[in-house]
């Protein structure tokens, strides 16, 4: 139990958490590089054809995965949220910070992998249907909180507090976007893969493919939400004595600690 | 926790919670609005906006497509398997459509009680398996009648 109230409190402490991710790196970029290699050729080369769509079904490895991400990086930013609001942990503010443009690339991925899909099986490429519209709010979400933590960079803990309250509010989008295709009549199709009751999708060789791609989308998040907090940490602490230690800046640390 | 951040944490709580019940309502005040498309029954109960485009969705029925010898005019029926309307368009039908598949056609009822499509969808269902799959699903609902 002490070592875990330790633990928690080393990752609490920027140059901890500093310290601490990056052992991180490089075995998450690792995985998801080669997750990813091995996804996208399962997928576009392996996986059996749909019945219906032949080939063009094979977006979906993209698309999917890309709006789980989505959604997922949104859940995470705005615990992340939660505990700036009320905590006012830096390193929350660091993972919130930068979860967003992450997210946002994720979901500019899922519209536009979409609408490629959506041309050539619905007829059209976009339509105002709850899911796209929802989707698209998540993507001005996203834009919305950046933009609002830039309004206010002159002090980045109180444009973090402001934002956290922005995420938190937006989080009242994600059970839309997930409901969206069974609360309303849509024309997107409801989800192929779930975790209680019956999959759309049973063949083992087309799944695979698809969580494969899942998991390499959940590594490169990590890799690149830690390495962008770590960024964030240097810059917004610039002036501790552990940033200055790493940066190899001693003359100036003598000075501080006087 | 202090006292401190019991307040932000029951602030931010309350937020949340009225922001949710805001959603709520509205969502359920415009599900109308949100609606993609309009159901054969609807229809049929004239609960449909006149002299409007709307858009109507279900399933193609069986053997109703008929095709045009010199122009690209189809007609079919859409069905919700509780009633049917008569849908005519002319122009290209997406990749997915054919009968006993989902769609959704854009345009306007006429006064005949046809519905003049402007633009038809094909709409995709979750389910995604290899054409063997999909040839022995076939093979038993054939053995089953």
């Amino acid at each position: 139990m002490n070592k875990l109230i330790r633990l928690y409190h080393q990752i609490g402490s920027p140059p901890s958490f500093y310290q601490i991710s990056g052992y991180f790196l490089k075995p998450l970029l690792s995985l998801a590089i080669v997750l990813f290699v091995y996804g996208l050729i399962d997928g576009l080369f392996f996986a059996p054809e749909d019945y219906q769509q032949k080939d063009a079904y094979r977006i979906m490895f993209v698309h999917v995965p890309s709006a789980w991400m989505s959604m997922f990086i949104y859940a995470l930013m705005g615990l992340a949220a939660l505990i700036t609001f009320v905590w006012r942990i830096k390193v929350a503010e660091a993972v919130m910070m930068a979860s967003a443009p992450i997210g946002a690339a994720f979901t500019v991925i899922t519209l536009i992998t979409g609408m490629l899909w959506g041309k050539p099986m619905w007829g059209t490429y976009w339509d105002w249907d709850a899911r796209m519209t929802s989707e698209l709010i998540l993507l001005f979400l996203y834009i919305g909180v950046m933009a609002m933590y830039s309004a206010f960079d002159d002090d980045p803990r109180k444009a973090a507090r402001l934002t956290a309250l922005v995420v938190i509010i937006g989080l009242v989008n994600l059970p839309v976007i997930h409901y969206s295709v069974y609360w309303w009549s849509s024309i997107h199709q409801g989800s192929s893969v779930k975790i209680i009751g019956t999959s759309g999708i049973k063949d083992w060789d087309m799944l695979r493919p698809l969580l494969v791609m899942a998991l390499a989308t959940k590594f490169y998040y990590g890799y690149s939400m830690l390495h962008r907090a770590r960024s964030y940490l240097l810059k917004t602490e610039y002036k501790k004595q552990w940033v200055h230690l790493i940066l190899g800046l001693h003359e100036t640390k003598e000075k501080t600690n006087e | 926790m202090t006292p401190t951040r019991k307040r932000r944490l029951i602030f931010i709580t309350l937020i949340t919670v009225g922001i949710a019940i805001a959603t709520a309502i509205f969502l359920t005040a415009f599900k109308e609005n949100i609606m993609f498309f309009k159901s054969p029954t609807e229809i049929s109960k004239g609960d449909f906006p006149q002299e409007r485009n709307f858009r109507i969705g279900g399933m193609v029925k069986d053997h109703s497509l008929q095709r045009s010898d010199d122009s690209l005019e189809v007609t079919f029926m859409i069905t919700d398997f509780a009633h049917d309307v008569k849908v005519s368009y002319e122009g290209i039908l997406p990749d997915l459509f054919r009968e006993g598949q989902g769609v959704v056609a854009i345009g306007q009822m006429t006064l005949s009680g046809i519905f003049k499509a402007e633009e038809v969808l094909a709409k995709h269902d979750e389910n995604y398996m290899p054409p063997e799959a999909a040839a022995a699903l076939e093979a038993a609902k054939e053995q089953k009648n």
